[in-house]
């Protein structure tokens, strides 16, 4: 295929997962805010955020390594989208994807991360560090029941290759890892709630606690570029776990309403549960969610 | 005019960091805030469009307001739905929301803070005290007047003013910058050096830069 043909495909598919994930953040703000009693903002909120960050007239700078951060970010965000097929059978939407790319998808999932903390550790405030030490920490943590799902997931395909784990999916509902190996998909759940940073795993962006954490200098574009790329990471998380182990899409409807759901099980919890103190998260994922993981893989060796 | 002249004028233009010990200047920045103009009539419309809908605010509970904010932020008055949204620092904030009475301690750090906001900013001042003193009109440690020390958009009068009357105050704000009035950062940075006499005639213990970036 031309090159050419091939940006264009990957600038709509990256706008259109950035205004999907954005659009999906402001969803969750309003469910949020009715399980609160509250009528919330209007869903387009975070459209709005952004531009207003953007349109800030002054922007306070810390260094090169305070300017590379949010571009790191958004770097690690894009990777990750960029090698996950969205739509299985779509051109479009076919993104990168390539053999092993499950491997370069989760070594993206951490860059960004690794990025983040690299500039909002120039930006020299005491509660970025803090920030950045809890959220790498229990990055570390839920990494481990992810790497075990995603584990037994390769040995259930023989295939690193997101495509063809889709591809086996298909046919029948009961060809989903849901149902063909749930103790994996079960332990990736429980990582997800701690990816997607919702309460209990609330303990990096803490507004109450150390306010708002790493990005705690971070203003104007620089801040900006950093909701843009939660807007993006959001969806692509939730696209590969939907590939992984909901048994992929066909089109963009049923993407939206699969993706969705799984996101729905992050905001059921977060809007019932108390944040958690940082040593109880990572403990909780080191405990049930490994175990749960390990009698996944040993479900898939020997079952 | 000569180089040595120029040389002359920017070191006049510098700020001289008095306040700070003299080992610890070069620590901090000694240049000068600069008024930025608003961009041409549509984008700077469109611009103030979105950030009459998306205000993010700092709350600055100096006294009794601050308890007013709580029942605004929360399920009964719900400034969410207006777009309003609390920011935990300042470097994110664009609406300064000062909660009622200012002491000297407390004047000092509301400077600091408001410093440290990016521009364009707005500033609400709540309650009587920051008018005209309120009822500490004649205390010995509490400003009378804010807008000496900061420049105020929005005063929101009352002795507390009810959540009602915060919600009309933000109203009002939200049109103030949709018709682009607010521009209370460069009426800073223009009178910088009258804002400076009055905060350093009533803050004895200055020991911080002249502006904190």
């Amino acid at each position: 295929m031309n090159i050419w043909i091939k940006i264009l495909y990957a600038i709509i598919s990256i706008s259109v997962a950035t205004i999907y994930g954005l659009i999906l953040g402001g969803f969750v703000r309003k469910i949020y805010a009715r399980a609160h009693g509250r009528f919330g903002p209007p869903i387009w909120q975070p459209f709005l955020d952004i531009i207003q960050t953007h349109g800030r007239r002054v922007a306070i700078s810390h260094g090169v390594m305070y300017y590379l951060g949010p571009v790191f970010r958004l770097g690690g965000g894009l990777g990750t989208y960029l090698f996950i097929p969205v739509i299985y059978g779509s051109v479009v939407f076919a993104n990168f994807s390539m053999a092993g790319d499950l491997l370069l998808v989760m070594y993206f999932i951490f860059f960004g991360q690794l990025g983040m903390a690299l500039g909002a550790g120039q930006g020299g405030h005491p509660y970025s560090p803090l920030g950045i030490a809890r959220g790498l920490a229990q990055m570390s943590a839920f990494e481990v029941p992810f790497s075990l799902a995603v584990i037994a997931v390769a040995i259930q395909y023989q295939s690193l290759n997101i495509t063809t784990i889709v591809a086996a999916q298909q046919g029948s509902i009961l060809n989903w890892t849901l149902f063909t190996n749930p103790f994996a998909v079960i332990a990736a759940m429980i990582s997800l709630l701690g990816m997607n940073m919702h309460s209990p795993f609330s303990i990096v962006l803490a507004p109450q606690e150390i306010p708002i954490g790493p990005p705690i200098e971070m203003n104007g574009s620089f801040l900006g570029i950093l909701q843009t790329n939660r807007g993006l990471f959001a969806a692509a998380k939730l696209v590969l776990f939907m590939n992984l182990f909901f048994g992929g899409a066909t089109n963009l409807l049923i993407m939206v309403i699969k993706t969705f759901f799984i996101y729905l099980v992050s905001v059921i919890v977060g809007a019932s549960f108390p944040r958690f103190r940082p040593e109880q998260s990572f403990r909780f994922f080191l405990k049930w969610p490994t175990i749960i993981g390990i009698i996944g893989i040993i479900f898939v060796a020997y079952f | 005019m000569k180089k040595k002249d120029i040389n002359e004028i920017e070191k006049q233009m510098k700020l001289a960091n008095e306040g700070l010990p003299e080992k610890e200047r070069a620590l901090f920045s000694d240049a000068r805030p600069s008024s930025v103009a608003p961009l041409n009539k549509y984008l700077e419309g469109f611009l103030n469009w979105a950030r009459s809908r998306s205000m993010w605010m700092l709350a600055f509970g100096t006294g009794c307001g601050a308890t007013e904010l709580r029942p605004l932020m929360t399920s009964r008055f719900d400034m969410s739905r207006f777009g309003i949204a609390p920011r935990p620092t300042p470097r994110q904030a664009a609406i300064f929301v000062v909660g009622g009475y200012a002491s000297i301690k407390t004047i000092k750090r509301i400077v600091r803070s408001y410093e440290e906001m990016q521009g364009p900013k707005y500033v609400i001042a709540l309650g009587s005290c920051t008018i005209n003193g309120g009822m500490y009109y004649d205390s010995y440690y509490t400003i009378n007047r804010l807008d000496y020390y900061i420049p105020v958009d929005i005063y929101i009068a009352g002795c507390m003013p009810r959540p009602e009357a915060l919600i009309a105050g933000f109203n009002r704000l939200k049109e103030k910058i949709r018709a682009g009035e607010c521009e209370g950062m460069n009426k800073y940075t223009d009178n910088f050096d009258w804002y400076k006499k009055n905060q350093k005639q009533i803050i004895k213990d200055w020991n911080m830069p002249d502006y904190n970036w």
